[in-house]
């Protein structure tokens, strides 16, 4: 009787799931037998160190990258946990940071004290949560995210044009419209004031500790089962006496209400609250961030918003961003050759490709050496291999790029030997054309090369970094 | 085990859907300890009466009792909650999460300790103890009906009520399938099977119904059905 349905590819899914294949192997499996408070322990430390190590500009972005952390934890639970595609999120986000910015600066002038502040806010940003789910409550996929996607809509017309309602006095200026509410005061903590951005780099740490743990162990709960069952299942889920429309309210209520903390924390950062802080635009950011990160892992949508948060600053740096580059060619070198045989193949010929062009190039016209190669490390050290050109950079290097995505293109469709041959002149041709263009304009490239990296992650992994893939029952 | 006060009975129902006039006056009865099949072609109103019962459509007129009450106008989860329980068509497990998951998810009404009946269930399908990790979706189409059983049974059921356990699984599938339903009632658990096998559903049956066009024309015991001529003719290929 026990071996009803036990078939051979039951019986060796252990094995299967056991055997990684490739010279990674040994790396993954040693990374799978850590345990995981070792893991979690060292994630932390790393962030607790991350502003002692670097200087206060790039705290910044450490705070940028954490609220954007603390923002996709909260839609995971909406979007990745409960499966309801919220598009309103962000003006729980905008809610908490203009209240908050009413109530602790002069724009009315009220002062109230942080202690105060922060429940009322995080309950009245639960609460707003719970309304918006009212109507929506018997809508599902593309029609909940319209009418959510109306409520972000209003809420950034509403405040940028507060004072000109027709039932509002025309004394009473809640937002400053336009012009947003500047002088917001900082978080004081029982006489501890958060003024630097060292400490609000800790107080968004130690809250989002909280946080995680809190979602972890309600992920785990009977209400976490109970939201991925009505995601997966909606009908399966009532069957299960499921309360559904209870479930979606409360997925709600917990979303806003952390997207309010975090809209409170933003006014404090940024000294001030501005409709454009609360479009559309950074809704698209915390949903990419979820995305690229693994929607409904709680490890994964952390680590998406440090992708998508930090990213773009890497790139303001050409420095950075040409060890970007290089390290992206090398690492979608390892991923489409996979053995080390052809890798090393394509690594030596390229080697040999660009001094033998660099030789022909150099005695027929010498102007193509003569250019200044972009004064950072790596490019200096490719100097005397690729070309730089001195005249007529631009031109020629446009039809380089024109012909190395030609490359791009043809290293798709061919395989083996060719695919070698193919791959060799097209990395060089990416390579000519970064050092000669791209590498010189860090502001065009930037959105363009963030860009080519969300791709390329999502092409290599479409459930998201940590994301799990999807089983469909048949 | 079988006693004489049924625990579910159906008196004189009518539903419709709309203007259309589904279950015409159906009455039936199943008592504690029976397993029951309602057979039935396509659209003679099989499903129908499962939702019917559930709650999920109510009916115009007639009414419906469930363990001595009367449960005509209560809702889905009261009924589940009275000892109701269903293994949907096609199973409905929620694939990516685990079969411990799935399972827990069958007792969800309740938010005391269910570590009992979870080892019951386990008793009764030690596979499931095996692969209570493993993610529903990437089970076996025997080992998913086996999870689906166990998900209703979590919820302590007084009475399981099964939609077409044979759809979707192969001929050698739905014998396994059979033979767990009726482990199940051997079990001690009542059974209202809704089938188009006739020939499967009669073979484990104590008592049969078959609907036609939303009426019933037959009911008798599983032995009488079996060698009934018409029922032969229409659904037994014989």
């Amino acid at each position: 009787m026990s071996q009803i349905g036990v078939d051979q590819w039951v019986e060796q899914s252990d094995e299967r799931r056991d055997r990684y294949s490739g010279w990674t192997a040994p790396a993954r499996r040693a990374f799978d037998k850590l345990p995981t408070g070792w893991k979690l322990v060292g994630v932390l430390g790393a962030a607790a160190a991350f502003p002692l190590l670097v200087p206060q500009g790039e705290i910044r972005i450490g705070i940028t990258v954490l609220l954007l952390a603390m923002l996709a934890l909260g839609l995971n639970v909406v979007v990745g946990w409960a499966g309801l595609l919220d598009l309103g999120f962000v003006a729980f986000y905008g809610f908490g940071a203009y209240f908050y910015a009413i109530v602790a600066s002069d724009q009315l002038p009220a002062h109230w004290p942080t202690w105060v502040a922060i429940p009322i806010i995080v309950a009245a940003a639960a609460l707003l949560g719970a309304l918006l789910s009212l109507p929506s409550r018997r809508l599902v996929g593309d029609y909940l995210a319209i009418m959510t996607l109306f409520f972000a809509q209003i809420f950034v017309e509403l405040v940028r044009n507060f004072e000109r309602l027709p039932f509002v006095s025309e004394d009473l200026d809640l937002t400053g419209g336009p012009n947003g509410i500047p002088g917001v005061e900082a978080w004081d903590l029982f006489g501890f004031q958060i003024n630097s951005f060292k400490r609000h780099y800790y107080l968004l740490l130690i809250l989002l500790v909280v946080l995680i743990a809190g979602l972890h162990n309600l992920n785990a709960s009977r209400t976490g089962r109970a939201w991925r069952a009505l995601r997966e299942d909606t009908l399966a889920a009532e069957h299960m006496t499921t309360p559904v429309n209870k479930l979606k309210l409360l997925a709600f209520v917990v979303g806003a209400a952390i997207a309010g903390l975090a809209g409170s924390i933003f006014a404090a950062v940024q000294v001030g609250v501005f409709p454009n802080n609360f479009a559309l635009p950074f809704l698209i950011t915390i949903y990419a961030a979820v995305i690229l990160g693994g929607s409904g892992s709680i490890a994964g949508v952390v680590l998406g918003a440090v992708a998508i948060g930090y990213i773009p600053e890497l790139l303001r740096d050409p420095g950075k961003a040409g060890w970007l580059f290089y390290i992206g060619l090398a690492v979608m070198l390892v991923v489409t050759m996979k053995r080390w045989q052809p890798i090393a193949a394509v690594t030596i010929g390229l080697v040999v490709f660009g001094f033998v062009v660099r030789f022909v190039s150099s005695a027929i016209w010498d102007e193509s050496i003569m250019g200044t190669a972009n004064d950072t490390f790596i490019s200096r050290f490719v100097d005397g291999w690729v070309l730089i050109l001195g005249e007529q950079q631009d031109l020629i290097t446009n039809y380089a790029f024109v012909v190395a995505i030609a490359g791009v293109l043809s290293v798709v469709v061919t395989r083996g030997w060719l695919r070698i041959a193919t791959l060799i002149p097209t990395i060089y041709l990416a390579i000519l054309v970064w050092e000669n263009k791209l590498a010189l304009q860090p502001s065009i490239t930037r959105q363009l090369l963030f860009g080519a990296v969300l791709v390329v992650m999502m092409a290599i992994r479409p459930q998201g970094l940590l994301g799990t893939r999807r089983v469909e029952i048949t | 085990m079988t006693d004489s006060t049924p625990l579910l009975k159906l008196s004189d129902i009518n539903t419709f859907y709309g203007q259309i006039h589904i279950l015409q006056d159906i009455s039936m009865e199943i008592r504690s300890g029976e397993l029951v099949c309602l057979l039935g072609g396509n659209a003679s109103g099989k499903s129908t009466t499962l939702k019917t019962i559930l709650g999920i459509v109510s009916p115009r007129s007639g009414t419906i009792e469930f363990d001595g009450a009367d449960v005509t106008d209560k809702s889905t989860s009261f009924r589940i909650g009275q000892g109701m329980a269903i293994v949907p068509e096609n199973r409905r497990l929620f694939a990516p999460m685990t079969v411990l998951e799935n399972l827990e998810m069958g007792a969800y009404l309740r938010d005391d300790d269910h570590s009992e009946d979870l080892e019951q269930v386990y008793e009764l399908f030690p596979l499931l103890a095996d692969r209570k990790s493993q993610l529903a979706g990437t089970l076996s189409g025997g080992e998913q009906q086996m999870v689906a059983m166990g998900r209703a049974l979590m919820s302590r059921p007084k009475l399981l009520l099964m939609d077409e356990p044979s759809m979707g699984l192969a001929p050698i599938l739905v014998e396994q399938s059979f033979e767990i339903i009726q482990q199940v009632h051997q079990a001690g658990v009542s059974v209202l099977v809704v089938e188009q096998n006739a020939n499967m559903a009669l073979s484990i049956a104590d008592h049969g119904y078959v609907l036609a066009t939303g009426r019933i024309v037959l009911a008798d015991t599983a032995e009488v059905l079996t060698e009934h001529e018409g029922l032969k003719k229409a659904y037994l290929g014989r």
